[in-house]
């Protein structure tokens, strides 16, 4: 009994807590979506009350998909991967532990402060200063227990997912804190330091790199490790993710000027930006085709593992993200999406259909292994699998609403009649966008129900590994 | 030598750092090492089992 302590273990505590809350938060910040789409259909659906308009909960949803449910995510799958390629107990379980409950509590101060109107404005960095500086707190804490597990790791070569978790982790660190320097004028009131353009060009630096970083480098952290887990086989090629890492953490930097194109930016930045977005398409495909590749050899495994099969679909989503990016920031293509329900389908395309994705086939493979089983081992394959059909035909519908309505209110917009005048009022495209927003609603609805059964999976998993261990513990 | 000269040598020290990295990842000399870093996620089996009977058997 004794050895079984001294050798070192896992603290999967930790891990299992994030896991459960990302699965909590998704059923909730997906609900919101949902909420928010309908009301572009049915506007009575706020209410009429000030704290359920759409402009105070759209900021809701965003911070709650991608800071709790994506945010959860990735503390699980780091702390767990970060833990078992080190080969070592992670490096403080308080901290840790503190990170769990500091985070939680980031989120339910933002599920208060934003209904009530309390907010920035700045996109994606809505929460005011004092909750910045508690995320703050906890994200350095992060990086603590992070790279202090790291520095007593076991192994002497860092796996390359921890690469990535790190560079994430890093990175959001610098841009949070800089992106949110401001002047408190009261408790729930602040001004940014920054005016005018410098303010515009540090919030897209700061809101390019959060796609960059928090979902995109945390992501491909979760790639590296979960796919060739879960497909049994290393990596294709361990030399081409090396390469794949530095180049995409240096080029992504310089992208974010692609939010400004056609504004008070000086256009050489504009054109800037545009070039470094061009040139991310390498290091974005090269890493999915490094995940891609991974598979084969293997390929009969997705018909008969739904896992699998959402890692690889979260790849392929990605691959498509990657490419319309880019193609998105060419300049000319910029002046017919800006603006437009495109930019939220490519958004969209990337935060379903990878990020989302990617997170499900991950927490699937972990969660049971977290509760004493095997990996993917959850309490049914079948549910995984309707979850997996809900997510695809979900995505695919939401993406392709908006990508007709995108276009439709671009070229509506710039329509012009022969003497000058525009052909077509903002009305007229708002009326002709409806169809695409309740084929949003139903694709969305096809996802949110996805997460349910999702929930309603891992809740039976849960419990079920619970009354084993209690009759384990009587026996 | 102004600001853009510093600049331009910046992109060449990019481009540099790019190959060198390419460079050193593939070089041959190297393969051996790469492969069994790639093997890494299946090394731990045992402690994963350990940790999880750990798991199972706590009455917390």
């Amino acid at each position: 009994m004794s050895t079984a302590i001294e050798q070192p273990n896992y603290n999967y505590k930790v891990v299992k807590y994030f896991a459960i809350m990302a699965v909590v938060w998704g059923v909730v910040g997906m609900s919101i979506g949902v909420l928010i789409a309908s009301q572009l259909v049915w506007p009575e659906l706020n209410f009429d009350t000030p704290y359920l308009t759409f402009s105070r909960l759209r900021p809701l949803h965003t911070n709650a998909v991608i800071f709790a449910f994506g945010g959860c995510a990735l503390f699980a799958t780091s702390y767990y991967v970060v833990q078992r390629t080190c080969q070592t107990r992670i490096f403080s379980d308080s901290l840790a532990m503190f990170t769990f409950w500091g985070w939680q509590a980031v989120i339910v101060a933002a599920a208060i402060t934003l209904p009530m109107g309390l907010t920035s404005t700045k996109e994606y960095a809505e929460l005011e200063w004092p909750i910045d500086i508690l995320i703050t707190v906890v994200w350095v804490s992060y990086a603590i227990v992070f790279f202090g597990t790291i520095a007593k790791r076991s192994q002497p070569h860092i796996y390359v997912a921890n690469w990535f978790f790190g560079a994430f982790i890093l990175t959001i660190a610098l841009l949070h804190i800089i992106n949110s320097l401001a002047i408190p004028v009261s408790m729930w009131k602040s001004y940014s330091i920054y005016a005018g353009t410098i303010d515009a060009m540090v919030q897209w630096w700061y809101g390019h790199n959060a796609v960059g970083f928090f979902l995109t480098a945390g992501f491909l952290g979760i790639m590296y490790y979960f796919i060739p887990k879960q497909a049994e086989r290393p990596v294709y090629s361990y030399r081409l993710s090396i390469v794949h890492f530095w180049s995409l953490i240096s080029i992504y930097v310089w992208a974010g000027a692609h939010h400004l194109h056609y504004s008070a930016l000086p256009d050489w930045a504009q054109s800037a930006g545009m070039v470094m977005s061009l040139i991310l398409l390498a290091p974005s495909w090269g890493g999915m085709i490094n995940g891609m590749m991974t598979l084969s050899g293997a390929w009969h495994k997705l018909r008969t593992d739904p896992i699998l099969r959402f890692l690889v679909v979260s790849l392929s989503f990605y691959g498509m993200s990657t490419f319309e990016g880019p193609m998105m920031a060419i300049k000319t293509v910029n002046a017919l999406s800006h603006n437009t329900d495109w930019t939220v389908g490519h958004v969209h395309s990337g935060a379903l259909g990878w990020v989302a994705m990617v997170s499900f086939g991950a927490i699937y493979n972990l969660l049971p292994v977290v509760l004493g089983k095997k990996q993917g081992e959850m309490y049914s394959t079948d549910l995984i699998n309707v979850h997996f059909w809900l997510a695809t035909l979900g995505t695919v519908l939401y993406i392709c609403a908006m990508w007709v309505n995108g276009i439709m209110q671009g070229l509506m917009w710039r329509a012009v009649n022969t003497d000058g005048t525009l052909t077509y009022s903002f009305v007229e495209s708002m009326d002709a966008s409806y169809g695409g927003y309740l084929v949003r609603v139903i694709g969305g609805l096809f996802f949110l129900t996805g997460m349910l059964v999702m929930a309603y999976n891992t809740y039976k998993t849960v419990s079920g590994a619970h009354a084993e261990q209690a009759k384990l513990a009587k026996a | 030598m102004d600001i853009n000269d510093v600049r331009g040598l910046g992109t060449v020290f990019a481009l540099i750092a790019f190959i060198g990295i390419i460079a050193w990842a593939y070089s041959s000399s190297r393969k051996t090492r790469f492969d069994d870093d790639a093997n890494m996620v299946f090394k731990d089996e045992d402690i994963a089992q350990r940790s999880a009977l750990a798991e199972t058997t706590k009455n917390d």
